[in-house]
C-alpha cells in the first residue's frame, strides 16, 4: 500500500512534505516486514539529523531496526502516543503511526526521494 | 555432543570433495607465523602425566585458613547447592538455543532475576553477565546509552580489578573517565560533586568498598539525579542481608560479583556478574532477560524477552557484545539464596559482621597494629596498618597456615604496610585467636 503525494526512501521511510516541514513514518511494506511492533525509540525534539542519518529505532518481536531520516533537518515534534501504543504503526502507518515531524534545513535533500510511482516500482523490483 | 570421527581417509574424501588441500585451507596465515616446531617435550604415558600434574598441583597451598577477601569470599556452601545444580536437566553453561523449549532453565533464570531484584531492591534484573568486572563495565555503557553523555566518575575505592577492566575495555573509546580518590575510606563527596556536571553520564561507587568500609550513598544519588546522571553501585550480595540496599539509596543500576552466593573461590572463575536496574531503563539493559507470560492455551510460560536488542539480531548496534549469560552460575546463586532464605541470609551477614568486628578488636590489640581509617563502619573486611611491609608478613603467615589477607600496596600507593583482612561466617573464634597469635610473632 503506497499513498500518492508522499515521498519515499529505499529504506522504506515516508515523508509528507509541507513547505519546509516534513512528517515522517515508515511504510506499509516496512511494518509488514517487521511484524508486530512492540516499541518505538523516539528521537529527542531538537535533534539534528542528516539525510540517511539515524532518526529512531523501531522494535518488533523479530528485530530492532533503525529508522533513517528521509531529509536533512531538525526534529520538531514526536508522536508520543507510540510510547504506549506502538502498534499504531502496524494499524495505520501513514496517519496515526507517524513518528515525528521535522523542520527541513536542506530542502534539496527532498530531490533524492522517490515519489509514490517510483516507490511502487521499487517495491516490485525487490 | 556425539563423537565425530575424522580419519585420514575421511579427510582425503572431504578435501577431494571441495577440491582443496590442507595447506590451501591454511593459506591465509602468513608464512612467517607458520611453524613445524612447537618446542614441546616428548610424549608421556598417562600415569606419568598424572604424576607430573599432581606435582604441580601440590605447589598450591590448599588448606590455609582463609582471611582473604577483596572481591571473592570464602562462604559456606551447603551440599544441596551442588546436588540441585548438577542435575543433568540444568547442567549447561549457557542459555540453550531454542530457549523456549527449555522451560525449566528459563524458569530458573526468571526466579534468579526475581531474587536479584529483591536482594538489591530494584525493579528489573537481567539473566546475568560474566563477572563483577564486566557487569560494572556494562553498567557504565548502559548509562552512556541512557544519558547520551560520555563522562564517567569512578570512586577509587571501587575494586581495583574492576577499574582495570573498565580501563582496558574503554581504552579505545572516547569516554572521559574521572577517578576520585576516596578520603579516609569513604567516597569523597566534595571531589565527586566538584566533577559532577551536565556532561556526566554516571558516578560509579561500591558498597562495601574495596576497603570493606560501608556507606550510604543516598546524598550522592540526589546530587547525581539533579544533574540528570545515573548512579551505579557495585555491591557484595551477602552484605545486603543486613545493609541498606543500593535500591533504597536511589541507585539506578546495581551490579556486583555473585561468587559469594554459593560459588567456590577457584582461580578466577567461572563467576557471576549480576545486574539490576529501574524498569524505565530496561530497553537499554545489556544481555538477555527472561519474562513470564501465558501461552495460547493460557498456561504460564517463560520466554526470552527484549531479545531484539541482542547481538545476533542487532549486530554492531546491540546493547552489548555479551550475548549469553552465566546460566549455571546464576542457577547456583538462585539455589543458594533459596536454601538460605531471607532469615538465613540475614543471619549469615550478621555472623560475618560480628566475627569481623571481633577479629578487628583482637588484631588491633596487638602492639604496633593500627586501624588504617578513622571511620569504624565496615562489614566483614577492614584495613590494618602493620609496623612493617604487609606483603612480607603475609608471606610469613602462609608458612604458618594462614591466608591472612590482601597486601593493598599491590593496587594503591602509600599503602606498603596496609593489609586487607576479611572474616566470613566460616571463621571460628579459635581461628581468629590463632591468627592474632601468629600475626604477633610475624611482625
Amino acid at each position: 500500500m503506497v499513498i500518492e503525494g508522499l515521498f519515499y526512501t529505499e529504506e522504506h521511510e515516508w515523508a509528507k512534505v509541507n513547505g519546509n516541514t516534513a512528517t515522517i513514518g515508515i511504510t506499509h511494506h516496512a511494518q509488514e516486514m517487521l511484524g508486530e511492533i512492540t516499541f518505538v525509540e523516539l528521537p529527542a525534539v531538537g535533534k539534528e539529523v542528516e539525510q540517511k542519518g539515524e532518526l529512531a529505532v523501531v522494535e518488533s518481536s523479530k528485530a530492532a531496526s533503525d529508522v533513517y531520516s528521509p531529509v536533512t533537518g531538525m526534529v520538531t515534534k514526536v508522536n508520543s502516543d507510540l510510547e504506549s501504543t506502538p502498534e499504531q504503526i502496524n494499524q495505520d502507518c501513514y496517519n496515526a503511526g507517524w513518528i515525528c515531524t521535522m523542520k527541513i534545513t536542506d530542502v534539496s535533500t527532498i530531490d533524492n526521494l522517490m515519489d509514490s510511482k517510483k516507490y511502487e516500482e521499487y517495491l516490485k523490483g525487490l | 555432543m556425539s563423537f565425530i570421527s575424522n580419519t585420514k581417509e575421511q579427510q582425503k574424501d572431504m578435501l577431494a570433495d571441495i577440491g582443496s588441500t590442507i595447506d590451501d585451507l591454511f593459506s591465509d596465515i602468513p608464512a612467517e607465523l607458520m611453524t613445524d616446531e612447537f618446542n614441546l617435550p616428548k610424549g608421556l604415558t598417562e600415569q606419568q602425566v598424572r604424576g607430573a600434574l599432581a606435582e604441580i598441583a601440590d605447589k598450591n597451598y590448599i588448606n590455609l585458613t582463609c582471611f582473604l577477601g577483596g572481591g571473592f569470599y570464602d562462604h559456606f556452601i551447603p551440599a544441596a547447592v551442588y546436588s540441585v545444580i548438577s542435575r543433568s536437566e540444568f547442567y549447561t553453561a549457557y542459555t540453550p538455543y531454542q530457549p523456549e523449549l527449555s522451560q525449566g532453565t528459563l524458569q530458573a533464570i526468571y526466579e534468579y532475576q526475581s531474587a536479584i531484584c529483591r536482594l538489591t531492591e530494584m525493579e528489573v534484573a537481567n539473566a546475568s553477565l560474566y563477572d563483577g568486572g564486566t557487569a560494572i563495565y556494562e553498567a557504565m555503557m548502559m548509562a552512556l546509552r541512557v544519558t547520551g553523555r560520555n563522562k564517567v566518575i569512578v570512586d577509587d575505592s571501587v575494586n581495583p580489578i574492576y577499574r582495570v577492566m573498565i580501563d582496558s575495555y574503554t581504552k579505545n573509546l572516547s569516554i572521559q573517565l574521572e577517578q576520585v580518590e576516596c578520603t579516609d575510606g569513604q567516597a569523597n563527596r566534595r571531589e565527586i560533586f566538584k566533577k559532577l556536571d551536565n556532561d556526566t553520564a554516571a558516578v560509579i561507587l561500591q558498597n562495601p568498598n574495596f576497603f570493606g568500609c560501608i556507606d550510604d550513598f543516598s546524598d550522592i544519588a540526589d546530587a547525581v539525579h539533579k544533574k540528570g546522571a545515573l548512579m551505579i553501585v557495585s555491591c557484595y550480595p551477602i552484605s545486603l542481608g543486613i545493609l541498606k540496599t543500593p535500591g533504597a539509596m536511589g541507585a539506578d543500576i546495581v551490579v556486583g560479583e555473585g561468587q559469594s552466593l554459593g560459588m567456590p573461590m577457584s582461580f578466577g572463575g567461572p563467576y557471576l556478574g549480576f545486574m539490576s536496574s529501574r524498569m524505565k531503563y530496561v530497553r537499554k539493559m545489556p544481555g538477555r532477560i527472561v519474562g513470564k507470560t501465558n501461552d495460547r492455551l493460557g498456561r504460564r510460560s517463560f520466554v526470552l524477552t527484549l531479545q531484539a536488542r541482542e547481538q545476533h539480531i542487532r549486530r554492531d548496534k546491540a546493547t552489548s557484545n555479551i550475548c549469553s549469560n552465566e546460566a549455571l552460575c546464576a542457577l547456583t546463586a538462585h539455589v543458594y539464596l533459596s536454601l538460605m532464605g531471607k532469615e538465613g541470609l540475614r543471619e549469615t551477614a550478621q555472623l560475618c559482621a560480628d566475627k569481623a568486628s571481633y577479629a578487628y578488636h583482637k588484631l588491633t590489640a596487638i602492639p604496633g597494629v593500627k586501624p588504617r581509617f578513622k571511620a569504624k563502619w565496615f562489614f566483614n573486611e577492614f584495613v590494618l596498618d602493620l609496623p612493617c611491609e604487609a606483603a612480607d608478613v603475609i608471606a610469613r603467615l602462609i608458612e604458618k597456615g594462614f591466608a591472612a589477607g590482601f597486601p593493598l600496596s599491590r593496587y594503591y600507593e602509600n599503602m606498603e604496610n596496609a593489609i586487607l583482612i576479611c572474616v566470613t561466617e566460616k571463621r571460628t573464634k579459635q581461628q581468629i585467636g590463632m591468627l592474632a597469635e601468629a600475626l604477633e610473632t610475624c611482625l
